[in-house]
């Protein structure tokens, strides 16, 4: 009997494990009942997981002194957080507020996962006014509340090598012809004129999308149906190309470059004269020892005769999961996170544009640089499309690209009829999970 | 499937129990529900583990389960087929990029399992004769399969880079090959680039099972067949693999079974973009689940490659039973 009674209770307990198993770890990011405790999901924006966490750790204290609130921390990487976040809204373990790419604002806001910021809400976090208009337009879906709210705004630049520039008697470019010369000048023996992040297929979208801008050409129409193989597109990708195939002035090893920090480097290193990156970029600079001084930056040019556009809006958003249980506590994090005082920080930390009206850049002491940016991101940027589709645009454009850049980095050689093919089956797979 | 041959045990041992006499059946009546309790565990673990994913994966498969559903995939519309009809349109991209996929892992497959039960065969007869250093050997030979995965193939992954690389260094800077150093991770080299970082880490796996095949087979019916003349060629045909048929049917088929669903070595090797050539199927879905959002189509695909794989292994396996019945 006792045996039988000890097996029972072996049988009970080993099922009460597996019921537990199951059930563990639900909602762990609100663990905490008395709304006491938010889980906050950071998007990697220094120079690694563990500078972020130095950066915003000091940020999250001040935040439990002022309102008692304790914030659960997590720094994601870059290539993880989308896989991350999709799992969050398909299980519903999800962190109570999170980073986004402010690109995938509106993919995301279509899962309803997201809670909307409402009047209340944007009273709650000091009003929607606060926010530059250019940022605040990334939310969401237009006409709709938006998901989400900037953090940190970003744009792209072209960073030019000052002391390569002058020795070849050369000025920073205003177009994109006078930009493939000086490229063609700077290019000699194992030096190149530009370095690009040829195999990131996020960089690779961005790209395709300015340069198909520049020719006035949109990757989604007003019906939100995709029109990836317009003219405009097939000639903007194809010029981006030819940096690599007809102009040379890119190293096709730069082909394997899968993130933008390679790309940096080599800039940084004086591989090459000239590099396409986001503001951000000048904490790697300095951290391979380049100094401030040693380079400039100007808009990335449009050709003669095209619109006037060099960077999409970049930047990371904030969104609030919507089945927080610790709302109120969460917009009170938001507010603290966007308020002027922490923004001056982090935007100096991280090298971020601010997303708040009124408020100069810090993210450099070069002054001349700050206007510059400021400039682009005001009045030279244009959003990503605001569709619902957005993350796979960036995605399947972006991964054919790659291949392209591969292909010609081997030897072989695309045609714009390459490209439209290209294009064609990325739109069939867009359509397809449409 | 093991929980079921089980259960039916014990009821048949619980009825023949209860058939004699009062005194038993009164003691069934008040123990009955312990066969049950302890089987619960069982049964429970293999719901949880294995039918209650699969069940949910083939439902899941016939859901329209794009981004808009997922926070409540509950909700999502129910469209029969026709995430198969998608994956099956080999007209669209979708269709044709699963068919090309399809192709690739294919050879992938056959080359893979092919060299490493080579490898694995050759290596394991060399360190049958006992010689000063063997043990030294064998724990060389097993190292690709004592490292974590992952540190393995990013291993390769640097040495496989185009200016940096061990191997381009190798080739181009110390053996004085001409030409330019090629990519072996993006273009059409990715195809090679991924089979030999497969068999790197697959053949130590054949190498360990057939070493210990052959060390069952008894020493005396090598010495008979010598004495009767039979060089080793012919050993080895008549002798070492008959006696490692039963090793060798298992070996081959999880073998093939991994390789086919090789998804770590292409997501390690080739980040998050893998070039065209080295399209491995599970690479494949993940990417059609997760970069596009559509999942109820990825669970098509995945019901698909699962059907390939049942009739493959049923046809493997039926049609080596029967020859091993004709023999």
């Amino acid at each position: 009997m006792k045996i039988r009674t000890f097996a029972a209770a072996a049988a009970i307990a080993a099922l009460a494990i597996t019921a537990t198993g199951c059930s563990g770890g639900t909602n762990s990011g609100s663990s905490d009942s008395g709304g006491k405790t938010l889980t906050y999901w950071a998007s990697n924006q220094g120079t690694s997981l563990d500078n972020d966490k130095e950066v915003l750790t000091p940020q999250l204290k001040k935040f439990e002194d002022e309102t008692g609130i304790k914030v659960n921390l997590e720094v994601i990487g870059w290539n993880d957080l989308q896989t991350r976040i999709q799992t969050a809204v398909t299980s519903g373990q999800a962190p109570d507020v999170l980073n986004i790419g402010n690109t995938w604002a509106a993919s995301l806001q279509s899962t309803g996962a997201f809670m909307p910021f409402d009047s209340a809400a944007f009273d709650a976090i000091g009003g929607k006014d606060k926010f530059v208009k250019t940022a605040m337009d990334t939310g969401g879906v237009p006409g709709q509340d938006p998901t989400s709210v900037p953090l940190y705004g970003l744009a792209y630049g072209l960073y030019y090598n000052k002391a390569m520039f002058s020795e070849a008697g050369l000025t920073p470019p205003t177009t994109w012809e006078e930009m493939v010369a000086d490229a063609k000048k700077l290019t000699t023996g194992d030096k190149y004129g530009f370095s690009l992040a040829a195999g990131s297929y996020t960089e690779n979208s961005h790209f395709a999308f300015i340069n198909a801008a520049q020719n006035g050409a949109e990757f989604f129409g007003a019906d939100g149906k995709p029109t990836f193989t317009s003219a405009g597109i097939v000639d903007g990708i194809s010029r981006y190309l030819d940096l690599m195939q007809t102009d040379k002035v890119v190293n096709p090893a730069n082909a394997q470059y899968d993130n933008g920090t390679q790309a940096i480097n080599d800039f940084a290193n004086g591989k090459v004269g000239m590099v396409l990156s986001q503001n951000n970029a000048d904490s790697s600079i300095a951290s391979q020892g380049m100094k401030n001084d040693a380079y400039g930056v100007v808009a990335f040019p449009a050709p003669t005769g095209g619109k006037d556009v060099a960077t999409m809006v970049a930047g990371i958003n904030m969104s609030i999961f919507k089945n927080t249980k610790n709302k109120d506590a969460a917009l009170q994090f938001v507010k603290f996170m966007t308020s002027e005082a922490t923004q001056g920080v982090l935007d100096k930390s991280f090298a971020a544009l601010p997303v708040l009206n009124g408020v100069k850049p810090s993210f450099t002491d070069n002054a001349e640089e700050a206007k510059t940016f400021a400039d682009i991101y005001a009045n030279k940027s244009k959003p990503l499309p605001l569709v619902a589709a957005e993350d796979q645009f960036e995605s399947t454009v972006g991964k054919a690209m790659n291949q392209m850049f591969a292909k010609v980095a081997s030897g072989g050689t695309v045609s714009k009829s390459d490209i439209k093919a290209a294009l064609t089956t990325a739109q069939q797979a867009v359509e397809a999970a449409g | 499937m093991s929980a079921v041959s089980a259960s039916t045990a014990v009821k048949k041992s619980g009825a023949a129990a209860g058939a004699p006499g009062g005194k038993a059946r009164k003691a069934r009546r008040k123990g009955w529900w312990l066969p049950y309790a302890l089987l619960a565990p069982a049964v429970i673990f293999e719901l949880v583990i294995h039918v209650i994913p699969m069940v949910t994966g083939i439902w899941m498969s016939f859901l329209k389960l794009t981004k808009m559903f997922i926070a409540n995939w509950g909700n999502a519309p129910f469209i029969g087929l026709k995430n198969y009809a998608v994956a099956l349109d080999f007209n669209s991209a979708v269709g044709m990029g699963l068919l090309k996929s399809f192709g690739i892992t294919v050879a992938f497959t056959i080359i893979v399992v092919g060299l490493s039960w080579g490898f694995g065969m050759a290596a394991a007869i060399a360190l049958q004769k006992a010689f000063r250093g063997r043990a030294v050997f064998r724990t060389l030979f097993l190292i690709p399969y004592a490292l974590p995965m992952y540190a393995g193939v990013i291993a390769w992954k640097f040495m496989l880079q185009k200016d940096s690389g061990a191997l381009n260094h190798l080739l181009f800077d110390n053996l004085g090959l001409p030409g330019d150093k090629p990519f072996w991770l993006i273009g059409d080299n990715a195809f090679a680039a991924v089979v030999v970082v497969a068999i790197w880490r697959l053949w130590p796996f054949a190498f360990l099972m057939l070493m210990a095949g052959l060390q069952s087979i008894p020493t005396d019916v090598y010495e008979a067949s010598a004495v009767d003349g039979a060089k080793p060629l012919r050993q080895w045909w008549a002798i070492t693999l008959p006696m490692l048929r039963p090793i060798n049917m298992v070996l081959v088929l999880v073998m093939f079974l991994w390789t086919f669903n090789d998804f770590n070595t292409p997501f390690v090797l080739f980040g998050g973009s893998q070039p065209p050539a080295g399209d491995l199927i599970s690479f494949h879905i993940y990417n059609a689940s997760f970069l596009t959002w559509n999942f109820g189509s990825g669970a098509a695909m995945s019901v698909l490659l699962l059907l390939f794989l049942l009739v493959v292994s049923g046809i493997y396996l039926l049609f080596m039973n029967r020859r091993k019945d004709n023999a």
